[in-house]
């Protein structure tokens, strides 16, 4: 029967072919528009580090004074350099980093390279194991280095293919903001995201060619960059002078394995934020957060609005496109009345004409879901012309190609399940007599 | 025309009249919306700087070797700069307008006050106003005397020794409007930490802050007389005429160079770059919006072609009989007319308050302003007149049924 109804669908929609074309065309509109938005979407609301996202949580606390900087009740987004330094000592969590983002010159040993800046990440050991960096060649730092503040440094696969060609560069030098530091590790290829360890270096497409002991940048005063917040007569530093006591600047992330950890975790925090209040440090009651990686994303809307808005519009545009369909699958059906009628007065039941015309409206789901994916393809090439950060990213994946096909055949069955419930209502004698 | 007949001809189509009604009302209320939206980012994207945008260089560098006196090392630079032929000033800036890149701080009209009054940019260094091109409408502009260090106002800020702060300020008109309304703000102080005042020496006519994301706090500006030591942040902005721009900025990277060979430029470029590179996302959204709209219009329009084919062929007879009693190609060719006239208008009618209902949504949602009145006959026209285009071809094809058909069994 399926083979009996597909090779008629197939017949009735090449008879018309103009209508048959206009269906399609608006299916494939409509699929296309809202399958490029859906995939940006899809790619932006993505997990940065999958498996792994629900054990790394971010820590808040609020060491604001009274008059604070703003009337939020939410705790500032990054942590002042005493609690973060607290908080790593405190060890109480699996893995703790303390880190901030900065750039650094890089003077290459190669004369015929001009010096350079790098994205630079300064952070403590348990960085690389917590967010799983892949290593190419080598290894992070440890905590006894960080202690020591030690000169070493961990390279991205890109500077290492440019400065070394690829070679394992383990244990050469480089010279970064005029001090030579040692090659400890090579990462190969990541860039997580969004990248939600920092998100004020951008929050996406953004990756770290060196990676610094945060120890010793304190102690070289590097420059940092990013955002600093402060209160009360602190000011956000400036070329070689760290951000002062009331300013947040510094990131600060643990790893805890279990919901129970997390619970006892948060415990501390408070105590902590307690102890500093009896201490006069903190002013504010304590107030503090701990959400993990998702729940950080959420919080810092890191999906664009726009991105959202385009969305909502691109599906705004595939409803238009439906209804356009179901009024020309309804012309084109009762167009058909009297071929129906006398396939009823043979003796077909109603439930085969549905199940007959269905199947044209299946047909025409599927031609619409190629050519919606083919527009999907083109959309989001426009969309990665775009100088937005997300851009790049913006890249069909096979979930995506598979939703493209269900969305289409779905969208489509849909529209077709009124024209075809209303062409089924035929009176089979009235279509005779006409004739 | 008579409409009478053709209610009662779309009676007995009520299901195709309604899809169609449906469709141009989403049509009109996505319409409606999206030019709003577009004539929002064009808005936005008009917003004044209160600089000689045409005028302007800016140009970043940043030392592979630190420089043992930061402050020696702008003015090197600064005094090298201005020797290049054809700059007319040059200033030495924290920031730049559009520039993303920003200092900001937290005002209060009163320091015991619990909550800040706003938050403004600071622009830090000497000759911003002058170079920059932003208008003094009164007061002077800060003197070299006003200046200090930024390491030595950091030190003070630590210790609470307000004799090594500066004391002076430039705002804008806009910012002087928002503390002091109807006020002269000349004389009066704000304050920016609990210890610092400010008092306002001088008023600028506009200076937009480089993070400017809605138009109400984007001239929430303040000049203050903080000098900045050289560093990959700090700009040099070079004034000069529009037509010498290219040639000057050749000359001033080779005069940077000359000072230190090592030094890295991580930044050249023109004002109009500046803009162009602040709005790209808004002019990326007005352009998407544009294609948008004209997908939607050409999506109804074959619907409309569509489904009047459809009509014109299941009417023929009854075109041919109204043909031989004596109607007109004409008749016939307004009567279609008409029928798309009305259908487009019940449409639109819906599409109105569609269109109104999605900017209510929108604006809890995307904090967007309401939707004027004017914008609503921008979709009604645009419909009708889609509506009666694309009738036409059908139309016409009706038009053409000779009356012999009305003697003919189909």
């Amino acid at each position: 029967m399926f083979g009996y109804y597909l090779d008629l669908a197939l017949r009735s929609l090449k008879r018309h072919r103009m209508l048959t074309g206009l269906m399609v065309l608006a299916i494939a509109l409509g699929i296309g528009a809202s399958m490029t938005m859906l995939t940006v979407l899809h790619v932006l609301s993505g997990d940065p580090i999958p498996g792994r996202s629900a054990q790394l949580y971010y820590p808040q606390l609020d060491p604001q004074d009274l008059k604070g900087m703003t009337s939020s009740k939410e705790p500032p987004d990054q942590v002042t350099l005493i609690d973060g330094q607290n908080l790593l000592r405190a060890k109480r969590a699996d893995r703790q980093a303390l880190m901030t983002g900065g750039s650094v010159p890089l003077m290459p040993e190669q004369s015929m390279l001009d010096p350079f800046y790098v994205e630079a990440r300064y952070t403590s050991a348990d960085f690389f194991p917590m967010f799983e960096a892949p290593f190419l060649y080598g290894t992070g730092w440890t905590a006894a280095d960080d202690d020591a503040h030690a000169r070493d440094v961990v390279i991205a696969r890109s500077l290492n293919d440019k400065l070394f060609q690829g070679a394992n560069s383990v244990g050469r030098s480089v010279r970064l903001a005029g001090v030579s530091w040692r090659i400890v590790g090579v990462l190969d290829k990541w860039q997580p995201n969004p990248h939600f360890y920092d998100l004020n270096t951008g929050s996406f497409a953004y990756a770290e060619q060196v990676f610094l002991p945060l120890q010793t940048m304190l102690e070289l005063r590097l420059d940092r960059n990013g955002s600093s917040d402060c209160w009360g007569n602190s000011g956000g530093g400036a070329a070689g002078i760290l951000p002062m006591d009331g300013c947040v600047w510094l990131q600060f992330w643990v790893e805890l394995d279990t919901p129970a950890k997390a619970a006892a975790y948060k415990d501390f925090l408070l105590r902590y934020s307690q102890d500093q209040k009896t201490a006069g440090r903190f002013q504010r009651a304590p107030n503090v957060r701990l959400r993990n990686v998702m729940q950080w994303l959420d919080y810092n809307m890191v999906v664009p609005d726009d991105v959202r808005l385009q969305t909502g519009l691109a599906f705004g545009f595939l409803l238009v496109c439906l209804v356009n369909t179901v009024g020309l699958m309804l012309a084109k059906f009762m167009r058909r009345a009297g071929e129906l009628g006398v396939r009823r007065a043979l003796g077909a039941s109603r439930r085969a004409l549905f199940a007959q015309l269905l199947m044209e409206a299946g047909v025409v789901g599927l031609v619409g879901g190629v050519g919606g994916l083919l527009l999907a393809m083109f959309g989001l090439w426009l969309v990665r012309q775009r100088p937005s950060d997300y851009a790049a990213l913006a890249h069909l994946d096979p979930a995506m190609l598979y939703a493209t096909f269900v969305l289409s055949l779905c969208a489509t069955l849909l529209a077709g399940l009124l024209p075809a419930w209303r062409a089924c209502q035929i009176a089979p004698a009235l279509q005779l007599k006409s004739n | 025309m008579d409409i009478l007949p053709i209610l009662s001809t779309l009676r007995r189509h009520k299901l195709t009249s309604w899809l169609l009604i449906l469709e141009i009302a989403l049509t009109c209320a996505i319409v409606c919306n999206a030019v709003f939206l577009i004539g929002q980012r064009l808005q936005r994207m008009d917003m004044p700087s209160g600089v000689a945008e045409h005028e302007l260089l800016q140009i970043q560098v940043a030392d592979a070797v630190v420089p043992p006196n930061p402050y020696a090392r702008i003015s090197e630079d600064v005094a090298a700069l201005r020797q290049v032929p054809g700059v007319i000033s040059v200033a030495s800036t924290n920031e730049v307008p559009f520039g993303n890149s920003s200092s900001n701080g937290n005002l209060r009209l009163d320091p015991n006050q619990p909550e800040r009054t706003l938050n403004a940019t600071t622009y830090f260094g000497e000759d911003i106003a002058k170079t920059m091109g932003a208008r003094l409408i009164s007061g002077r502009d800060l003197q070299p005397d006003d200046f200090m260090n930024v390491d030595v106002v950091l030190k003070a800020l630590g210790t609470g020794d307000s004799k090594n702060i500066p004391s002076v300020t430039l705002i804008t008109r806009t910012l002087g409007e928002r503390l002091w309304p109807g006020q002269n703000p000349l004389g009066r102080e704000v304050w920016l930490t609990p210890t610092v005042a400010l008092r306002v020496v001088g008023v600028l006519d506009s200076l937009v802050r480089p993070n400017a994301y809605d138009t109400s706090s984007a001239q929430y500006t303040m000049v203050v007389p903080i000098r900045m030591g050289a560093s990959k942040d700090e700009s040099y902005v070079i004034r000069t005429r529009a037509q010498d721009r290219d040639a000057v900025m050749t000359a001033a990277l080779a005069a940077l160079k000359k000072i230190d060979p090592l030094r890295v430029v991580t930044t050249q470029r023109s004002f109009d770059d500046i803009r162009n590179r602040y709005f790209q996302d808004d002019r990326a959204m007005a352009g998407m919006l544009a294609g948008v709209i004209i997908a939607l219009l050409i999506v109804t329009a074959l619907g409309i072609v569509g489904l009047a084919s459809f009509w014109v062929s299941q009417r023929r007879r009854t075109i041919g009989v109204r043909r031989a009693l004596g109607a007109t190609r004409a008749n016939i060719l307004h009567y279609f007319q008409t029928e798309n006239f009305l259908l487009a208008t019940i449409g639109i009618a819906l599409g109105m308050a569609l269109a109104y209902a999605i900017n209510l949504f929108l604006m809890t949602k995307y904090e967007l302003p309401r939707l004027p009145a004017e914008y609503f006959p921008i979709g009604a026209i645009a419909l009708w007149i889609i509506g009666q285009l694309a009738v036409l071809g059908p139309a016409l094809r009706a038009s053409a049924v000779p009356p012999v058909v009305a003697t003919r069994s189909v």
